[in-house]
């Protein structure tokens, strides 16, 4: 090879890897055909018997994706379905290898061909089979990487990615592949980098490669230059990860030592299941009208989604929003179509013209309360008497899960503090057991700056002296009352709004899990 | 004995009937004695719900509505079985006795 070969990727799990390459690719034994039809399908016979051993002996030593996995692999190579067109062929006279490998080719193109990126992804898991029988009549496969080294081919079986010693590092580079294969996910949950869909390359490869998995790309016979400038990124990839991490799991507080709470906004309950639960102090705003999108969604599935977010949190509190449709977020069969929908029907000004969409979901609350520590709050709250009006419906539905003895708990029941009448005279709502500074809304209310418009985009500004004063003054009526205000906008999670929210006087705020990170971050960079 | 049954239900879970949903369903569906079979339309093709590598071919993602059919003995039962595990999601979602009491 002369001169270094850059290939450009997709990265499947990110980090940096800088090794020998070893290819995947050049494991092809050789069969010896047996003579006889009847020898043949006893060879395959064997093979695949010999192959479902080595599943089971690898899935007695793995656990999560990986065991569901090779279960999955092991009732495929179990069914004779798989299998029948090969011994069909091996009566006609074929030998065993060929004869199998013709049986998965046309699976194989069966998944290549698919629609849907998921059964796509499946076809590796056929190669994986394929191989691991073929392996096991010519007795191949047996070829170790060393250690550190890059893995080099069009695909990765598996088996192939478990049976491999990441400890010393390495990575995998394909020049297919896909981001939602079973390795890929293996790899990200192992923090083995991987790049896949680097495109074909003529002639053999061997020696040192580079392989940049964090931005999709590898370098083959690397100059020194390209070593120095791999070795920097992949420093300081490293210390980013570590300081994130660092910042991540460690509670928020100022530079001079003040606790701050920051929570997270969850907006599909499969969220959830990206956040660690320890890198946050619980959901600060979990938004419903996800489960709105397509149709007005029953008891039972907002139920579910509820309390999966509840048992997530084990414990640490939950907040969440009864639906906030209307304004931007229109909902099929339910919002109506306004002139100034900003202005006009939504929150809960809508829920409470339409009660028999929203006692839906004040029982599913009610219900899922058990699970966890819940809060529920009520968006778009002008007066006293819309919470007086919400309250009542949700003392009414406990009453009646009370007489249908189906268990559920009453939670705490706040408002949201984004329209001006609120912040600005914030002692009529006294009643409310917490505040909830609706950032994104108060600021577009008193700027009078539409969100969603970008003409006015200068104007729509948290930090703008009459929104910080608002801020500030509602914080300070919580604490002489004894009432929490927390903070669910965006600015929960901006690094530029942060400092001054602090100052104002705010110890509890919500950001977007991506934010989590540099929020926490910037808390710790204020002095209050 | 013999019996039919048939059945219709929509797959709700995120990814389809995939791979571990189709251990589920076969495992389940080998419990029976009866034949069964699934289809992703009324007129068929029709494919072996015992058979991994058959169900996994029909290759049904979220949103399909699934056509089962058993006859033999227990037929009834396995189509409620099998629907009856659809509908949970594959006990994939979180969540445990999450069917209401009504009384």
């Amino acid at each position: 090879m002369c001169g270094p070969v850059r290939l450009t990727g997709r990265p499947a799990s990110g980090g940096y890897a800088e090794g020998p390459i070893f290819c995947l690719d050049n494991d092809t034994g050789g069969y010896v055909p047996k003579g006889t039809a009847a020898a043949e399908a006893q060879a395959l016979r064997a093979a695949i018997e010999a192959a479902s051993e080595q599943l089971a002996v690898l899935a007695g030593a793995s656990t999560g994706e990986a065991a569901d996995m090779l279960e999955f692999q092991a009732a495929m190579l179990a069914d004779v379905s798989l299998s029948e067109s090969a011994f069909a062929a091996i009566d006609a006279g074929m030998p065993a290898d060929r004869a199998w490998s013709d049986a998965l080719a046309g699976e194989i193109a069966g998944y290549e061909a698919a629609q849907d990126e998921y059964f796509r992804a499946r076809a590796a898991d056929l190669k994986d089979i394929r191989q691991q029988v073929l392996d096991a009549l010519t007795s191949a496969g047996t070829r170790t990487a060393p250690l550190g080294a890059i893995l080099f081919g069009e695909d990765i079986a598996p088996t192939r990615f478990l049976a491999t010693d990441w400890s010393a590092g390495g990575g995998i580079a394909l020049s297919k592949g896909s981001s939602a294969s079973h390795v890929a996910m293996l790899a990200r949950s192992r923090g083995v980098p991987m790049v896949v869909g680097l495109g074909s390359i003529a002639g053999g490869i061997a020696g040192i490669a580079l392989l940049d998995a964090e931005h999709g790309g590898i370098v083959l016979g690397p100059t020194a230059g390209d070593l120095e400038e791999f070795r920097r990124s992949s420093a300081a990839y490293g210390e980013r990860r570590r300081s994130a991490e660092a910042t991540l799991a460690r509670p928020a507080a100022t530079a001079n030592g003040v606790p701050v709470r920051v929570l997270v906004n969850v907006a599909d309950p499969a969220d959830v299941e990206r956040i660690d639960v320890a890198s946050c102090d619980g959901v600060g705003l979990m938004r419903t009208e996800f489960l709105f999108g397509r149709e007005l969604p029953d008891e039972e599935t907002q139920y579910r989604a509820y309390r999966r977010v509840l048992e997530w949190a084990g414990g640490k509190p939950v907040t969440i929003r009864t639906i906030d449709a209307g304004g931007d977020k229109p909902v099929p069969g339910f919002t109506v179509a306004e002139g100034n929908p900003f202005l006009g029907l939504r929150g809960i000004r809508l829920s409470l013209a339409r009660p028999e969409v929203f006692r839906v979901q004040i029982r599913a609350l009610l219900r899922a309360a058990v699970h966890g520590n819940l809060k529920v709050m009520f968006p778009m709250i002008s007066v006293p008497d819309e919470y007086a009006r919400a309250t009542a419906l949700f003392a009414e539905e406990a009453a009646n899960l009370a007489r249908e003895e189906v268990a559920h708990a009453m939670p705490p029941l706040g408002i949201m503090v984004e329209v001006p009448s609120v912040a600005i005279a914030p002692e009529h709502f006294a009643d409310a057991a917490f505040f909830s500074i609706g950032s994104n809304d108060l600021t577009q209310y008193v700027m009078a700056a539409a969100r969603d418009n970008t003409a006015v985009a200068a104007l729509n500004s948290v930090t703008n002296p009459a929104v910080l004063t608002l801020i500030s003054a509602v914080a300070a009526f919580g604490v002489l009352h004894g009432i929490p205000v927390s903070l669910c906008g965006d600015a929960g999670g901006d690094p530029v709004a942060i400092p001054h929210l602090l100052k104002a006087g705010l110890r509890d705020l919500s950001a977007a899990p991506a934010q989590l990170a540099l929020a926490k971050a910037a808390v710790a960079g204020v002095t209050v | 004995m013999s019996a039919a049954a048939a059945a219709q239900v929509e797959i709700t879970h995120e990814v389809g009937l995939h791979a571990r949903p189709s251990v589920k369903f076969t495992k389940l569906a080998k419990t029976f004695a009866a034949d069964i079979e699934i289809a992703l339309a009324a007129d068929g093709p029709w494919f072996d719900a015992k058979s991994i590598v058959k169900v996994m071919a029909a290759k049904a993602p979220k949103g399909t509505v699934l056509h089962l059919r058993a006859s033999g003995e227990g037929a009834e039962s396995a189509v409620k079985a099998l629907v009856a595990l659809i509908e949970r999601d594959f006990d994939e979602a979180a969540e445990g006795e999450a069917h209401v009491r009504t009384g």
